[in-house]
């Protein structure tokens, strides 16, 4: 069922300059040429009755109930395949395509169970719509022969039913599915009267190939494909336009409501983003806002070997203040800082930073993106002058060659990958650079002309001997290079990367690619037109990331792939507002806009608005902090939705840490498992229950908006401006928009950016100001950011984690589809029917050597810790390559991780980390002391309860 | 902090400048001053005067010129 709110033009908009005017009922219409009728008709106010078109799929021409007339064309042609000419006379309505259509529908119904006052999509039924519309008013071949009335429901998907005795055999879900998706999990088996939509090969929708991503619900004309949480509730009455909280696509929702109740997550087709697409996670993965574990009462305790205590928002803001002016007053001002989160608002992470900075007076903030994205900060701002990815989304359906490195889109960021799916289908090659073998290497009707499986840690080394083909085989835009980049620092970088030692005959014994894919690989990416790069954590989170993301850059350079549509350098970001916390200063040597502490202009800009002196020194990164907390010269920290005790490496260096400190202030949704080492606990608010911004992967400031009250009394804004008053610098905000509108004036790339311009564009793409009042979907068109592009130095040199006979595999991490993150909010939905519980991935022949089999339990050891997982015996990996998840924190993946970390930021190696498999029958020492850990702080959560009654 | 820790760190600075080295030293200078937290520099400020056991070089004259 669509969107209660949004109507249906029947065929997709037609992207063409010339137009055409023709007249349909008499009225004069003008239309892109290729229009189609039926969407030419629409746009002019006249609806022609349709079953099997939706305007989210290319039409199908075979309900034959969109019939119309054309003077001068023979027939009665589907409006919906016709496309409008010049000069057309059309005719929508007449007794004779009256009389064709009530037969049509005739025999519909006459196959349909008449059960529309019980059924879910009973006044959002367009087949009920359609009866109504051709004026059916009996069915004359009754009801009592040969139906599909009786055939069973299918409910394995935990959020929708396919109920096939509704089914209209419209074929809108199978090509949902193969055309929006790209999964190909649904077709029409059987023929005739037996034709029906099958999910895989008769399989149930849990079974099949199915990512349950919702686009078949929502093409779906009848309730055939019904949301559960409809048929439960009932039908909503009223959406609001939101943004998804989870990954950096940052899809735009309707949320469709019931007074302040989420009744299912739709997703908007007007976004800018997503196109009216969603996954798994944003589509039907909101419970958790509303799950029993949330807490909504503030809680305090001394020490975290005590209960907590519940206790009144005014007692746990002035005991959080208290204990923070404590520690400055016996320790000293640096001794505190903040974590701004990823998954908070732009106004929220814009506010802790300046709670730290002005507040606090100093400039320990940081936030995740230090453990994901933040080598791409430095590197892009290095070569092209501006921390971001340089397209958007929809420029991938200009390019001819789609390189993508250390990234799996199909799980981590499923909605752009089904843009990029569409474009492979559509002839562009792509490059796989990758140790995994990930789905997009093979997946139906899509193939990788090349997939570099690299040994991991050599990311360096193969984007050099890329950049070695490029260059010696003068592949180089040479145009370009002259007109937009540095001569001098090019001259340079170019007689680096000559050097026989980035040949790729000589990279193949250290990255184990064959030089000839190598230079394959260069030729297509330097020659086979518009070509685009995509990358994510698989570059980041190695201890040269940020080089890599130099070398990725100075390929786009040198192949002048930069500055138009189809082209450019694009970090996939992880999380839905990694780049707009980075954006909003949320690095402790950056005021909101990257600039750095030390640049006094900037610095007397923030003074003078905020009123305080500000510190011209860099303050601590995140693995500082911790560093520092074990050191006694760090003794408190206030974290806003982050978990750092189960997303960061490395994790009793992790928790002694935080056992060091004094006070933790945790501000979340949940008791997660930084919180269990808290000493005051803020109520969290979720993204539906405030206002605000994200900015997505792509630079897209788009509006969050609240749908319902903040169950914990207050949005997370809201305690971070009580704490900064009892601090004693009170911020004077009403409304998230007044937050902006300061960003706005204190940041030139934000200067046009206000709530009402983003409600009047739908979203915002930044730089926004004087030069550019819309947007900049394309960045660095005529000259980078920092004038010139700068092509940088980027030697490999090896990770100092190396395999060896004691630890002789190579553990690299990632995220899989239905589980996000360290899955705070996926476990705590029905998505864990797909993932319930992190495994190791190992290949046959490692598994064979060891004796381990597919599900057996195995110990992974590595320099740093051991953990207990089972095992997944998978070809996806290679000889010598482990892989994990890190979404259920009992797994303990970031026992194992090391302190290594990119030499230029300090993200984590994550990716490269040697280890030993054995096969074991007991869980590690480290999960017995979880477990004992966790149930201890479990037993402190529910006494709490005890205590406040 | 570890100076075990902060050594690693500046020479993995130091390590990533091996192709230019005529600006090697400026440039984990300058590194230091933009990113590192004063009590970082400050420990290893120390840490070379004492001699700087572990350090590479240019890391040394970096943290040389960062006490000028």
């Amino acid at each position: 069922m669509r969107c209660i709110d949004e109507s249906d033009l029947g065929t997709p908009a037609v992207n063409a300059a010339e137009l055409v005017t023709l007249t349909i009922d008499g009225h004069s219409v003008t239309v892109p040429k290729g229009t189609s009728l039926m969407r030419a008709a629409a746009l002019a106010g006249i609806g022609v009755p349709k079953l099997c078109a939706t305007d989210s799929l290319e039409p199908f021409g075979s309900c034959r109930l969109c019939l119309v007339e054309v003077e001068g064309m023979k027939g009665t042609p589907a409006s919906c395949t016709t496309p409008a000419a010049a000069g057309m006379k059309v005719t929508t309505q007449n007794d004779r395509l009256a009389t064709l259509r009530r037969n049509v529908m005739e025999l519909y119904i006459s196959d349909h169970p008449l059960d529309c006052l019980t059924c879910p999509a009973n006044g959002h039924c367009e087949l009920q719509d359609m009866a109504g519309a051709v004026g059916l008013r009996e069915v004359r071949y009754g009801y009592a022969g040969e139906n599909h009335c009786s055939l069973p429901k299918d409910e394995s998907n935990p959020y929708f039913t396919f109920d096939a005795s509704k089914c209209i055999v419209c074929s809108r879900c199978v090509r949902a599915c193969a055309d929006v998706q790209g999964t190909f999990a649904l077709t029409i088996a059987g023929r005739g009267f037996d034709s029906h939509v099958s999910a895989g090969v008769e399989q149930s929708f849990l079974a099949s190939d199915c990512v349950s991503c919702g686009a078949c619900v929502q093409a779906c004309p009848t309730a055939t494909l019904s949301e559960k949480s409809i048929i439960a509730r009932g039908q909503p009455e009223h959406s609001v336009v939101t943004t998804c909280a989870y990954c950096g696509v940052g899809c735009s929702f309707r949320a469709e409501m019931k007074g302040a109740e989420v009744i299912r997550m739709v997703p908007s087709q007007d976004g800018q983003a997503n196109r009216g697409h969603s996954c798994v996670k944003g589509r039907f993965a909101f419970g958790y806002a509303t799950h029993p574990d949330r807490i909504t009462s503030p809680m305090i305790r001394a020490s975290i070997h005590e209960p907590w205590r519940e206790v009144s928002w005014e007692e746990a803001i002035a005991h959080a203040a208290s204990e923070l002016k404590r520690i400055q007053a016996k320790y000293g001002k640096d001794a505190v800082g903040g974590i701004t989160s990823s998954r908070c608002t732009n106004e929220e992470t814009y506010l802790v930073q300046k709670l730290v900075r002005a507040a606090f007076g100093n400039n320990n903030v940081d936030t995740c993106a230090r453990v994901c994205h933040s080598p791409t900060g430095y590197g892009l701002k290095q070569t092209l002058g501006e921390s971001a990815g340089t397209q958007a989304f929809d420029s991938v359906e200009q390019a001819d060659v789609i390189m993508v490195i250390g990234a799996n889109p199909t799980d981590g960021h499923p909605v752009f990958a089904s843009r990029m799916i569409q474009r492979l289908r559509a002839g562009a090659k792509l490059i796989v650079i990758d140790p995994r073998s990930i789905d997009l290497v093979r997946m139906p009707h899509v193939a990788a002309a090349h997939h570099l499986k690299l040994k991991p840690g050599t990311n360096v080394a193969l984007v050099n001997a890329i950049a070695h083909v490029i260059v010696t085989e003068k592949l180089v835009d040479e145009a370009f290079v002259a007109k937009r980049c540095e001569g001098p620092a090019f001259e340079k970088w170019k007689h680096f990367i000559s050097g026989d030692e980035h040949a790729p005959e000589q990279t193949e014994a250290v990255t184990g690619v064959p030089a000839a894919d190598v230079r394959a690989v260069a030729r297509l990416y330097a020659t086979g037109g518009n070509a685009a790069i995509y990358y994510g954590l698989g570059v980041t989170e190695h201890s040269q990331g940020s080089t890599t993301v130099m070398g990725i850059a100075n390929l786009a350079l040198a192949t002048g792939n930069l500055g138009r549509e189809g082209v450019g350098v694009n970090p996939l970001r992880g999380q839905n507002n990694v780049q707009g916390s980075c954006d909003m200063g949320s690095f402790p040597h950056e005021f909101p806009g990257y600039r750095h502490v030390s640049d006094s202009a900037t610095r007397i800009l923030f003074e003078a608005a905020w009123g305080v002196h500000l510190d011209a020194e860099p303050g601590l990164r995140i693995p500082n902090m911790f560093e520092a907390a074990l050191d006694g010269s760090f003794r408190a920290l206030y974290v806003q939705g982050e978990d750092i005790a189960q997303s960061d490496p490395d994790t009793q260096h992790v928790t002694a840490a935080l056992e060091a400190m004094e006070c933790i202030i945790v501000q979340d949704l949940f008791l997660n498992e930084t919180a269990k080492f808290a000493h005051v606990f803020l109520p969290g608010s979720s993204f539906l229950e405030k206002d605000g911004t994200f900015t997505n992967a792509e630079r897209r400031i788009s509006r969050v908006r609240k749908v319902m009250p903040p169950l914990g009394g207050k949005a997370d804004w809201e305690a971070t401006l009580a704490l900064s008053a009892a601090l004693g610098y009170a911020m004077h905000y009403t409304h998230p928009s007044e937050i902006m509108d300061e960003i706005a004036r204190l940041t030139p790339s934000f200067a046009g950016v206000s709530f009402a311009r983003i409600d009047e564009l739908g979203s915002i793409q930044w730089p926004c100001n004087d030069e550019t009042p819309t947007g900049t979907p394309t960045m660095h068109e005529e000259t980078f950011t920092r004038g010139l592009g700068r092509f940088m130095l980027t030697p490999y040199v090896p990770t100092h984690e190396r395999s060896n006979d004691k630890y002789p595999l190579i553990l690299t991490t990632g995220r899989i589809l239905s589980q996000y993150n360290v899955g705070a909010q996926t476990r705590r939905t029905s998505n864990s029917l797909w993932h319930e519980e992190d495994r190791l991935e190992i290949h046959p022949h490692d598994a064979e050597t060891r004796g381990v089999v597919d599900g057996d339990w195995v110990g992974i050891k590595s320099r740093a810790g051991e953990t207990v997982l089972r095992a997944r015996v998978s070809e996806a990996v290679q000889p010598g390559v482990v892989y994990t998840t890190f979404h259920f924190p009992e797994s303990g993946a970031n026992v194992i991780t090391t302190e290594h970390s990119d030499w230029a930021t300090n993200c984590p190696e994550y990716k490269v980390t040697a280890v030993q498999v054995v096969k074991v029958t007991h869980p590690s020492a480290w999960q017995e002391r979880y477990r004992r850990f966790s149930d201890e702080q479990k037993k402190f959560l529910d006494e709490r309860a005890t205590l406040s009654r | 902090m570890h100076i075990e820790r902060l050594v690693e760190m500046i020479n993995d600075i130091a390590a990533n400048q091996v192709a230019d080295p005529d600006n090697a030293v400026d440039v984990i200078t300058s590194h230091l001053k933009r990113f590192w937290d004063p009590r970082m520099r400050a420990q290893i400020i120390a840490h070379a005067e004492q001699g700087g056991v572990g350090m590479a070089a240019e890391a040394k004259a970096a943290v040389a010129r960062l006490s000028l």
